[in-house]
């Protein structure tokens, strides 16, 4: 399954990157994160994070289906 | 469209504009500023960066809810994103009513939601040499605090969603 992530903040430089197309058994949100925190070394623990999938938050738990855009959202700081 | 984001310094005199009526006896905004010191810290800058397609549609639904909860004719919400210098402005809420009393309850309502909810980033650079992502890179080792946002109103922390946060808040 093909997905497409979108990286903020922290994450951006952790991961290193802005997005990327990604194939990926992964059949949640949840999934997800466990496999790019491995690859990533991302130190924000998953409670620490929301979800949003095609721009709408979204539980962790979630099937994901191809073509989804991830975003994973680290604490806000706005204001 | 009553949340949107610019790279540009934000134009409260056309912001506020947008918000006048013949039926409005008054307008209550709030700036929020970048300041010179957050958690101990000397900050010389700061940078901005928000998810716009989520973060637009989250700061719509802030306005809207306050709309509905507040008899007010008009509200507006302005954030920057990018790179802002000490001083400058980056964020305005602005509210519009026939009286005040609810114009300043809907503009404390929506600057508290926006802080709260949408998704948008902060990262300060400090005097040091250093730089972090505001509630991300110390939140293992420190509770969330309020931040580097004053307004000539009022000189406390308006994060009252968790008000434990305000005894590791740095007064300026």
């Amino acid at each position: 399954m093909q997905l497409k992530i979108q990286y903020y903040a922290l994450m951006r430089e952790q991961a290193g990157r802005s997005d990327e197309t990604l194939d990926t058994a992964a059949a949640t949100p949840a999934q997800l994160y466990q496999e790019l925190a491995g690859r990533y070394g991302f130190t924000l623990s998953r409670d620490q994070l929301k979800v949003a999938v095609n721009s709408e938050f979204s539980d962790w738990s979630r099937p994901l289906a191809t073509g989804d855009a991830v975003v994973f959202i680290p604490p806000v700081a706005g204001g | 469209m009553q949340f949107r984001f610019t790279e540009s310094p934000i134009d409260v005199g056309s912001a506020r504009r947008e918000l006048q009526t013949l039926s409005a006896g008054g307008y209550v905004s709030f700036e929020g500023w970048v300041r010179d010191l957050n958690d101990g810290q000397e900050v010389t800058r700061l940078e901005y960066e928000a998810f716009q397609e989520l973060a637009v549609k989250e700061g719509d639904r802030i306005v809207t809810d306050a709309m509905r909860r507040f008899p007010i004719k008009h509200a507006l919400c302005i954030h920057r994103v990018g790179s802002l210098g000490l001083g400058d402005m980056a964020v305005w809420v602005g509210v519009s009513s026939a009286h005040r009393g609810e114009a300043f309850d809907a503009c404390r309502f929506i600057i508290d939601e926006v802080k709260h909810r949408v998704p948008i980033w902060k990262k300060e650079h400090y005097r040091n040499g250093d730089s972090g992502w505001v509630n991300c890179e110390r939140c293992a080792a420190a509770p969330q605090h309020s931040h580097a946002l004053h307004t000539h109103h009022e000189h406390q922390p308006h994060d009252h969603h968790t008000p434990e946060h305000l005894a590791t808040t740095n007064p300026k």
